[in-house]
């Protein structure tokens, strides 16, 4: 499914078929589809306004109108079947339902980055709370919205919460000024509280591994730490170095490749096609001699939210690997290996990592850096894929279909979908 | 005689200037003196007679001798006079004086020079001291400076040292400083942001009430149809019964959780304890029996007998299953037991090793590195002759079965020929006989034709007697018996006929033709030539 301007389409994922066609009121500014796939949400935040449609009746409509309150963002619930809607200024988060068109109100939610998790098997709901100055997480059972834990947290100002794969402990950390990472389980007790440092700034990124093993938190003192699911202590430091010296560490550099042109081919006026394959630079993968050094930036010490520091963490669908960006070398990805806890891979793009994404399926990476290009990495090796096209495609983000055949590409405007073919064995 | 009498002559001015040398002499150095001395040691012969005419001429003659006398005899020579008291001079002890003179004189001489030699080298050697003692001053002088030097930078160094920690600790305090301020400044900045925090809530709640009261714009929700739940189930209204099975699933999740984790562990623990005694297993095996001292072999037969109490109560308990601490403590410490002895062991074998490098042989059965060396060298070269020789077996081996083709061709060949050779004389054995047994034939047919001929002239006088009798018998009968007679004896001579061509074979075919034949005849005569072919036959 994609928006446009007020217009939803919804396409077939092989084919890229226009399935349906829906207008809603306003620009839409964030759609999101239900968990079983038959329906889709429209959110129009300069209205307050939330579209629903359905796929299996085109005639069907619901419309949730939030009135003064105004609407921040919206969301699904794990079930499918009530919209979680954050009022303006965060007063509180108003949950729809479509069954019973009742309405709850979830009272001082928290203006924060993640304040809202969801458990993977969708029964629990983490929101977490502010009241008079204090941090509160509150647990609801997603089936009939009754809370079932409220607990206050030992934070000076709780950035975000994440549920572990396992649905059995949450993860809070604190804002960047402190570093604090606290473990709850399921039940609101507090497992353990986790402080690498005092005083710089804290923590930055964090992730649960898939099989709930290992939480890995990236900081901004360009390291990753990962804690253990047994005693939550920390196991090792992965540090982000400029300079890559290991000599089992693969090195792929991306270098441009030279267009060839056969002189004799040359027609006039150029066709469109040589134009572009003359202008357009193809580039491929080198590997890098060790020790490589890595072009490493550091930013001016006085703005708030520097980019330094380990900003994007990601662990593979298999557990094996995991994927770290280094804001201070902003062109290169990490791959550690989770087994043996070193750094396996580092790629080094041209540009500036714009963000990356596991297959979920297999151990297979895909990085966009805002090039027309996308990149793939797999324990196989490495490979540059490039967008076909004439306009200049500036890739942004990358989402992976679940079942890892293809994947989204999206830009400002475009999105592409990229087919994998699967080797017959 | 190294000292120099002052010889106070009442001496003439021209004595003056040589006695003058000699006094003045004394107060010179001794250097100086070496050299006059060696001048006037040798007294030139120019200065001889000078020296001696002037001290005695003709007019005082009797003074210089009576003064010889004098000196002499205070010198305890005796007195050139002679015994009385005139003035007649004793030639003897004249000559007596001047030899004990001489000899005098030499001795002075000898001493003298050996005095020189003696002087000059003390005066060599005080130059050498001399040289030595000024280097060494130099020395002195240089070590001197430069100790004063190293003592500068010394203290250089140690300004600086001090400088530095005194910049290390201005560091650390600043540092501390630091901290303070943040922290001081973060407990401000916290402050603050909990008043605006505060302030903030309350504007949010302002805005809420206000919100919730203008309801101009309705919180609205148009729904076409209600849309059935995800699992089909119905809404459950909010009860404590929902709220205690909220609680009683979420334990129950929690629970879960745990159990499997619970296993997981379990599964390694057993899998580590496993690992665990294997390991001590393969250390007790690694441990070889010590054979040195007597001591050790009590420990060892000690420490064994208790890795066998221990692995038979190990065993006998199924640790495997069992995880109390007592079990867990004792295959860790019966573990590190043995590793401690494996780990002595091999420090025990390093020393040995060293020793053997050292060269002291004192262990028996240590066998020195050089001894391993030859005793693998040794087995090297076994290796390579035994492979050398199996190379060779294989080469004789391949021989051996080519060889055989050809030998087993011409054997072959020799079989063929003796059987062919065989197979000749049997053919002509054969033909022989053959040869044999067609003579043989050829006699039999022989004989078969004359019994033949024998037979056919017999049937003939039979038949000559039979018609005898038959003309005899039945006169009356003529013609019909004549004719059938004729007939008969018709049959008969081509029997007898035929007889002679076949011997064998046709006999009996002329057997059964009679036998068809004597259908026509009567009775009473066929049963007779029957008889008669019978018996030709059966002959």
């Amino acid at each position: 499914a994609s928006c446009i301007q007020h217009r939803l389409v919804v396409r077939d994922a092989s084919s890229l078929q226009i399935l349906q066609l829906y207008t809603c009121l306003d620009q839409i500014q964030y759609i999101e589809w239900s968990s079983d796939s038959l329906f889709i949400l429209c959110a129009m935040y300069k209205r307050g306004v939330v579209q629903v449609w359905s796929l299996e009746q085109p005639d069907w409509h619901c419309k949730i109108d939030e009135g003064s309150a105004g609407l921040v963002a919206s969301c699904w619930s794990p079930d499918g079947r009530h919209i979680l809607n954050t009022t303006e200024f965060h007063l509180r988060i108003t949950v729809w339902s479509l069954c019973t068109k009742s309405v709850s109100y979830i009272k001082y939610p928290k203006a924060c980055q993640q304040g809202m998790a969801f458990t993977k098997d969708g029964r629990y709901m983490a929101v977490v709370e502010r009241r008079d100055c204090k941090d509160f997480i509150s647990i609801f059972v997603c089936n009939n919205w009754q809370l079932l834990r409220h607990f206050d947290t030992e934070t000076q100002d709780l950035f975000g919460i994440e549920w572990a794969p396992n649905g059995c402990v949450l993860a809070a950390w604190d804002t960047c000024l402190e570093y604090k990472v606290l473990l709850y389980s399921l039940d609101g007790r507090l497992l353990s509280s986790y402080r690498a440092y005092k005083w710089p700034l804290g923590v930055k990124s964090i992730a649960w591994s898939p099989s709930s093993q290992f939480l890995a938190i990236g900081s901004f003192d360009e390291k990753v730490r990962i804690l253990n699911h047994v005693t939550w202590k920390k196991i090792t430091e992965l540090d982000h170095p400029a300079t890559i010296s290991s000599k089992k560490t693969i090195v792929y550099k991306e270098v441009e490749k030279s267009p060839t042109v056969d002189t004799e081919r040359l027609t006039f006026p150029p066709t469109r096609a040589l134009a572009s394959s003359l202008f357009s630079t193809q580039s491929k993968y080198q590997i890098s001699q060790v020790p490589v050094s890595l072009q490493y930036i550091k930013p001016v010490a006085d703005r708030a939210n520097p980019k330094v520091g380990v900003g994007m963490l990601a662990f593979s669908a298999d557990n094996c690997f995991l994927a770290t960006k280094n804001d201070n070398i902003p062109n290169a990805v990490w791959i550690w290996d989770i087994r043996k806890l070193k750094l396996a891979v580092v790629l080094e793009q041209l540009c500036t990592i714009q963000g990356f994404q596991w297959d979920p399926c297999q151990p297979r990476l895909a990085v966009c850096t805002g090039i027309s290009r996308v990149y793939l990495w797999s324990p196989a090796g490495c490979v540059v894929v490039q967008v076909p096209g004439e306009a200049d495609f500036q890739i942004t983000s990358i989402s992976w279909h679940s079942s890892g055949n293809s994947m989204l590409l999206l830009s400002k405007e475009n999105f592409c979908v990229c087919y994998l073919e699967r080797e017959e064995v | 005689m190294g000292d120099w009498k002052a010889i106070t002559v009442p001496v003439l001015s021209s004595d003056s200037k040589i006695i003058l040398p000699y006094t003045s002499e004394r107060k010179r150095s001794p250097t100086s003196m070496n050299s006059q001395v060696l001048r006037l040691s040798l007294p030139s012969p120019k200065n001889v007679h000078s020296f001696f005419g002037a001290f005695c001429t003709e007019e005082n003659l009797e003074q210089s001798i009576s003064y010889i006398d004098r000196e002499l005899t205070t010198m305890g020579f005796p007195s050139i006079y002679a015994e009385s008291k005139g003035k007649e001079l004793n030639l003897v002890s004249i000559i007596n004086c001047i030899n004990e003179l001489l000899v005098l004189q030499h001795k002075n001489l000898r001493a003298q020079e050996e005095v020189e030699i003696q002087h000059l080298k003390l005066g060599s050697d005080m130059d050498h001291l001399q040289n030595c003692y000024a280097k060494l001053k130099e020395q002195l002088e240089l070590s001197k400076r430069e100790i004063v030097g190293l003592q500068e930078r010394d203290r250089q160094l140690q300004s600086k040292n001090r400088n530095l920690h005194q910049l290390l600790k201005n560091e650390k305090d600043e540092v501390q400083k630091l901290q303070n301020i943040i922290s001081s400044r973060a407990t401000q900045y916290n402050h603050d942001m909990k008043r605006k925090e505060r302030e903030y809530n309350k504007l949010k709640e302002r805005l809420h009430q206000l919100v919730m009261n203008k309801k101009d714009k309705k919180l609205a929700m148009e729904v076409l149809n209600y849309v059935g739940r995800a699992d089909g189930k119905r809404g459950a209204w909010r009860t404590d019964k929902t709220e205690a099975r909220n609680e009683e699933e979420m334990y129950k999740v929690l629970l879960s959780d745990y159990e499997q984790r619970q296993k997981q562990l379990l599964l390694e623990n057993a899998e580590l304890k496993k690992v665990l005694q294997q390991m001590k297993k393969d250390i007790i095996s690694l441990l070889p029996p010590q054979k040195q001292k007597p001591k050790e072999r009590s420990e060892d037969g000690l420490v064994l007998s208790d890795q066998e109490e221990d692995i038979g109560e190990l065993n006998k308990e199924n640790m495997w299953e069992l995880s109390c601490e007592t079990v867990r403590e004792q295959l860790t410490n019966s573990i590190r037991k043995q590793w401690r002895m494996l780990k002595n062991h091999v420090e025990k074998l390093d020393n040995q090793v060293a020793r053997g490098h050292s060269g002291a042989w004192n262990e028996k059965d240590v066998i020195s590195r050089e001894d391993h060396e030859l005793e693998t060298e040794k087995l090297e070269l076994e290796i390579q002759q035994c492979k050398e020789m199996i190379k060779t077996q294989q080469q004789l081996l391949q021989q051996q079965l080519t060889c055989d083709d050809d030998t087993t061709l011409l054997l072959q060949d020799c079989y063929l020929l003796e059987e062919r050779e065989r197979l000749q004389e049997e053919w002509r054995l054969f033909r022989e006989q053959k040869k044999n047994f067609e003579k043989e034939r050829k006699s039999f047919t022989e004989a078969a034709i004359r019994l033949g001929l024998e037979r056919k002239a017999f049937e003939e006088d039979r038949g000559a007697w039979l018609k005898h009798q038959f003309l005899s018998m039945t006169a009356d009968c003529k013609l019909e018996n004549v004719t059938t007679s004729a007939f008969l004896r018709s049959n008969l001579t081509d029997d007898v006929s035929l007889l002679g061509s076949d011997p064998d074979i046709r006999l009996v075919k002329c057997a059964s033709r009679q036998r068809k034949p004597p259908s026509v005849l009567s009775p009473a005569i066929s049963p007779e030539p029957c008889q008669i072919s019978q018996y030709i036959a059966q002959n």
